[in-house]
């Protein structure tokens, strides 16, 4: 099916299904119930869960198969999406321009970046990628504040010269990010009985970008070229000897990578036009990395759950705070509550951070596939014979990296 | 792997299709027919508050939430009524907001434009949050600002001393109560020139960001027209941490004054390092060398020590004031808590009491009646002496504090003493004031 | 020439802060071949020992003095430290006030004691594991150190200041013939670069004049054929780290008096002292001390006033900038080995 075999195909599909699914996915909770805390399923959240999604499978194209750590992808996301909201400001708010703007000048950077730092390997390739991105942070929050509006981040303002488009609605309100008119955080809200599920605008658009990224990577992942790239990452140097020149595959595999990021910051603007310099700060281009080792890095799915995995931490349990714990543990006693509400309160709210970092440290640990293979063992805990088993097995030692 | 899937597949195409054939019999809504964005259903209504957890501002956002969960219990009958008994409106009296109880949600801004908007986002779309406040940075503020314009809700500003938030970058949905760096300038002229006179050189180091051009800009102009002269302007990277190679031309320069437009761990590090340098002991020109400090804040000035000894700077509000509304707040927020309050802490329950009492009497939550509400209201008894909302640009008029590093502190919280409180008429700038420009306020949105 | 003398002690001073982490960053990498990236919450750990020191030494009772009041209108607490009670008044205040070189004693066991459970408990675990993960156990574990310490010591700077016969500057000017508070550069700063520079030279004598050093020496360039010689490689290799936690310690302690300490003072170092590692050229000490000295000289020079007003923002690029022209020039950095880190 679309070219890919059956097993590809298989997992293809269930990312539709999911991608499709998820506004029902994402709120198991009646909205009243106490668990509604947990829900994700608001527009917002399930945006970034598909943005994010798209620059971790990117970056995991570059990561995956040819093991060359990039420490500056946020450097890409940045670009893209200053380059979407100068699109809306100058052109008009179709968020088709902005993503293809966005694309565009990242893959631009990416050339320039990657020509550059591809010339060195190893963590000298880090580095440097390393040092382009904060360059660019740095005068990005401050020298050319001109073009990023510096600390502020870049928004709409009130007389942009906008071509195709009004500067400002007649009613005196900015106008919204859409697709041919539709606007991008028009919501529906569907009620079935104490549940409510949100189908927004924005977010399908994302799917659609999602879908075709994920459609796009498995075919990479897949082809020659993505053989090749698996060979840089197995031996460079035997490919050298073999008389291979695999700069220009490395090249190209950085600039695709980057314009995923590209798409992914200028899908950002489209849902929410603001674009600020932090997002290239090195600690972004961690981010990206922690999730897309934490989901598994070389895996398909993986960065994709990885993703997932952070921006629900970082959405859904920083919102927890004591009041929420009381609530919760309001059936105790009096002084076994505030004592369990004392032990917890370090890892809650605030302390999300603390949290993340204990959860990231034990997958690293037990888990060095990281998510996909928690999953994998799980499985492998329910598999009845033992010749399944090893079936498995030699079918993973054919795949190395998925 | 293989064999599972087949079922795992089954399964969720059963659960799409039984989800569909739910989907039928009901009517899909859309968001609200109210007329605005999260309407309030219910006995309840739910505030936001936005706050840096994480991140350098941590202390300020933590004293914020205090200060906001203070501010709903007032609201809800509790406590001892903090401001409210002292509030000149008396329309709120302690039942809530038009009856409904106070709830509020909160988030984690990061002192970070993506993050703070993310969790705002989060609470307008998710918790149904009507109104969002708070925030300990200008970036923040602006970023968050235009979110609420967008999605048609009222935004209370906490902790931002950018010109931008209420010039360029004001929105209709959008209100500052905390002052600027031109309130900051116009209050603390006068002082400079009857302590240090008008010949003066200045030295002027800046945080490179929006906030730090707004301020050494406000400070060169009133300095300058004290008659002093400005030596030079250095930009200096944001968290530089090390100031050493900033500071020590300063020496060399010719000038008598460092004014230092740095803020945080920035005012703290380049602070401390200005005094271990020995500026402070040295003369210059015939005059003692001297160091300002245009924006304190409490929480910052314990960073720096013992250097803060008789530094000059301004302040939104302190909790030494006198008057009968600062210190029903201090009473208040010190009883519940056990030490007093921040400015930010301050400004974060006034912006919260202003907006209850602004839907109270317009009679309704609707963010465009809110608006009118809070348009030119003059109100008194608040911690800053009679007060105006301008409607022009949603910025509040009112005295502002010069503060002086105390000589002999008593305890922790007591690092700075009150030297002047400047009178409104002089910090009041005009409309069409040229570094307020650039940008309108547009029309009130009130959402879906 | 006062400036370029001045910028220079300040480039001096810099680098000094950057060679230390660098050094302990190689001697992790050398020895142990782990890429370490919670050498920067090791540094800021170190700065919080000072801290810690310093609320025990003022470990208070309080006195109600009726005579004053609090901000509530209630009699004042007035906190007296239990130092002054045990000491005497004068005594106490000198043990209070000579708090941060004090805390070098307090600091150097505590140091060696996490570098060694660090190694032991985490670090052990990852020796045949891929760079990328151990540079991400590591991270993670940074994330939880700073986090712990912001969880007890809140987020703002905290005070340290220096003990108070050290405090103010020393005019270099007037010794060199210049005009007075031409070229003044303060005591505690000069303290510091003298500082690092006897604990890089221990190292290195430590490595170089010592049994112990040059087994470890060996074991870096070979460390199978040192196993092979019966020689326990293993238990010199957690020491090395214990000490090379111990120098990042000792970095952070001498360094909270002039930047007061924040629970994220190690991330900001982090960054750069990589970008100092990498320069100098990875496993390579020398590398490591003379490329930090660089980029400190380098930066200050960048941020005189002159230098910005020609080329606005180069002072805040210039150490990436460098990074990539000699990484550029000399593919593995100033002083690198082939084969290090390049897979």
């Amino acid at each position: 099916m679309l070219g890919l075999d059956k097993k590809d195909a298989l997992l293809f599909l269930i990312v539709v299904a999911m991608v499709v699914l998820a506004p029902f996915i994402l709120n198991p909770f009646p909205t009243d119930s106490s668990l509604a805390q947990f829900n994700a399923g608001y527009p917002d959240l399930m945006q970034r869960f598909l943005i994010f999604g798209i620059f971790a499978v990117g970056f995991n194209i570059l990561f995956g198969l040819t093991g060359y750590l990039s420490f500056g992808h946020a450097a890409f996301l940045g670009v893209g999406s200053y380059a979407g909201v100068w699109m809306f400001k100058l052109l008009g708010m179709n968020v088709l321009l902005a993503i293809v703007s966005s694309v565009l000048m990242s893959a631009v950077f990416a050339v320039v970046i990657g020509y550059i730092s591809l010339r060195r390997s190893g963590i000298y390739f880090s580095i440097l990628t390393l040092a382009f991105a904060q360059m660019s942070y740095a005068l990005a929050y401050s020298v050319l504040s001109g073009i990023t509006n510096g600390e502020t981040g870049l928004q709409l303002s009130h007389n942009d010269p906008r071509v195709l488009g009004a500067s400002v609605n007649a009613d005196g309100s900015l106008p919204v990010p859409n697709l041919f008119g539709l606007e991008m955080r028009a919501t529906e809200t569907l009620n079935i009985g104490p549940w409510a599920f949100d189908f927004n605008a924005g977010y399908y658009v994302c799917a659609v970008f999602m879908i075709a990224g994920f459609y796009l990577a498995i075919r990479i992942f897949r082809s020659p070229f993505g053989m090749m790239l698996r060979a840089v990452k197995s031996n460079q140097q035997r490919m050298h000897y073999t008389g291979l020149n695999t700069r220009p595959y490395t090249l190209a595999a950085f600039v695709i990578s980057g314009m995923y990021a590209g798409l992914a910051g200028g899908l950002m603007v489209s849902m929410d036009p603001l674009a600020g310099a932090e997002r290239m700060l090195w600690t972004r281009s961690g981010e990206v990395v922690l999730m897309t080792i934490l989901g598994g890095a070389g895996t398909l799915i993986g960065p994709v759950l990885g993703a997932g995995f952070i921006k629900y931490f970082e959405n859904i349990f920083s919102k927890i705070n004591d009041n929420v714990l009381h609530g919760w543990f309001a059936f105790m006693p009096d002084g076994l509550e505030n004592a369990v509400v004392w032990i917890l309160h370090p890892f809650i709210g605030k302390g999300w951070h603390l949290t993340l970092g204990i959860l990231f440290m034990l997958v690293v640990i037990f888990l060095p596939g990281g998510l996909v293979e928690g999953g994998q063992r799980i499985m492998g805990l329910f598999r009845r014979s033992p010749k399944d088993g090893a079936k498995q097995d030699t079918e993973a030692s054919k795949h190395p990296a998925e | 792997m293989s064999k599972t899937n087949f079922t795992r597949r089954g399964v969720l195409k059963t659960g799409a299709l039984t989800a569909g054939g739910l989907a039928m019999p009901t009517i899909l809504t859309a968001a609200s027919h109210a007329g605005f964005t999260n309407a309030p259903s219910g006995g309840t209504v739910t505030l936001g508050f936005n706050v840096p957890q994480t991140g350098a501002y941590a202390d300020e956002g933590a004293d914020e939430l205090r200060a906001y969960e203070l501010a709903v219990e007032h609201l809800n009958g509790g406590g001892d009524g903090g401001m409210l008994s002292t509030f000149s409106s008396k329309a709120i009296d302690g039942t809530g907001i038009l009856g409904k109880k106070v709830e509020y949600v909160t988030g984690d801004t990061q002192t970070n434009s993506d993050a703070a908007r993310a969790s705002a986002r989060s609470m307008i779309e998710k918790d149904g949050a009507i109104m969002i406040t708070g925030g300990s940075s200008s970036g923040v503020a602006i970023a968050v600002q235009g979110l609420c314009q967008d999605a048609g809700v009222i935004f209370m500003a906490g902790l931002t001393h950018s010109n931008d938030t209420t010039g360029k970058d004001k929105r209709a949905n959008g209100f500052r109560h905390f002052f600027n760096t031109e309130m900051s300038g116009r209050a603390l002229a006068p002082i400079l020139e009857a302590n240090y006179g008008s010949d003066r050189k200045a030295y002027h180091l800046t945080a490179d960001y929006t906030w730090g051009w707004s301020q050494e800009n406000s400070m060169k102009t009133y300095t300058e027209a004290l008659g002093w002269e400005t030596v030079n302007t250095v930009l200096t990277p944001v968290g530089a941490g090390d100031f050493s190679s900033y500071i020590t031309p300063v020496a060399q320069s010719g000038a008598d004054v460092l004014i230092l437009n740095h803020y945080g761990g920035d005012m703290v590090n380049s602070l401390t390092q200005a005094v271990q340098f020995g500026l402070r002991d040295m003369q210059a020109n015939g005059k003692d060398f001297t160091i300002v400090v245009p924006l304190f804040s409490r929480l910052m000035a314990r960073g720096a020590g013992e250097n803060i000894k008789g530094i000059f700077g301004s302040t939104n509000w302190h909790w030494s004031l006198q008057d009968d509304a600062s210190k029903a707040f201090v009473k208040s927020f010190g009883t519940k808590y056990g030490f007093p309050p921040s400015q930010a802490a301050h400004t974060c329950y006034v912006q919260t009491l202003l907006y209850a009492d602004a839907v109270t009497r317009a009679g309704s939550f609707n963010p465009c009646a809110v608006v009118e509400a809070l348009e030119g209201f003059e109100f008194d008894g608040l911690g800053n002496g009679p007060t105006l909302y301008r409607a022009e640009d949603h910025q509040c008029f009112k005295d502002v504090l010069v503060v002086k590093g105390k000589d002999n502190p008593t305890s922790e919280f007591d690092l700075l003493e009150i030297v002047e409180i400047t009178p409104r008429d002089t910090v009041t700038y005009p409309v069409d004031h040229p570094d307020f420009q650039g940008g309108s306020l547009g029309s009130c949105n009130a959402g879906a | 020439m006062e400036t370029i003398i001045i910028q220079l002690l300040n480039g001096l001073d810099k680098g000094s802060a950057y060679a230390l982490i660098a050094l302990g960053l190689t001697l992790i990498f050398g020895t142990l071949g782990v890429v370490n990236f919670a050498h920067g919450a090791l540094f800021m750990i170190g700065a919080f020992c000072a801290v810690t020191l310093n609320r025990i030494l003022t470990l208070s009772h309080t006195v109600i003095d009726e005579t004053q009041t609090d901000f509530l209108g209630n009699p004042l607490k007035v906190e007296v430290p239990y130092v002054n009670g045990i000491f005497g008044e004068e005594m106490g205040a000198f043990i209070i006030d000579w708090n941060v070189p004090l805390a070098i004693i307090f600091a150097i066991p505590i140091m060696v004691a996490i570098g060694v459970i660090i190694e032991r408990g985490l670090i052990r675990h990852f020796y045949k594991r891929p760079h990328a993960d151990q540079i991400l156990v590591t991270f993670g574990l940074a994330i939880v150190l700073q986090e712990i310490i912001k969880a007890f010591y809140g987020a703002n700077p905290i005070p340290t200041p220096a003990p108070d016969a050290f405090r103010g500057s020393f005019d270099f000017g007037v010794l060199l013939g210049f005009d007075p508070y031409t070229v003044i550069y303060p005591y505690w700063r000069l303290i510091y670069f003298i500082f690092s520079m006897i604990i890089i030279g221990a190292v290195f004598a430590f490595l170089q004049f010592t049994t112990f050093g040059m087994v470890v020496r060996a074991g870096m360039a070979d460390r199978e054929t040192v196993g092979l010689l019966g020689i326990d490689i293993d238990r010199r290799f957690t020491i090395m780290f214990g000490i090379a936690a111990a120098v990042a310690g000792l970095a952070g302690v001498m360094y909270a008096p002039i930047n007061s300490p924040n629970y994220h003072m190690g991330m900001d170092f982090l960054v750069l002292s990589f970008v100092v590692v990498v320069v100098g050229g990875m496993g390579s000490l020398p590398g490591a001390v003379l490329a930090g000295f660089l980029l400190g000289i380098l930066q200050s020079f960048a941020s005189m006033s002159a230098v910005i007003e020609t080329i606005p923002g180069i002072n805040q690029v210039v150490i990436y900038l460098v990074a990539i022209i000699i990484l550029l020039t000399r593919p593995r950095g100033l002083m690198g080995r082939k084969g290090v880190m390049e897979d």
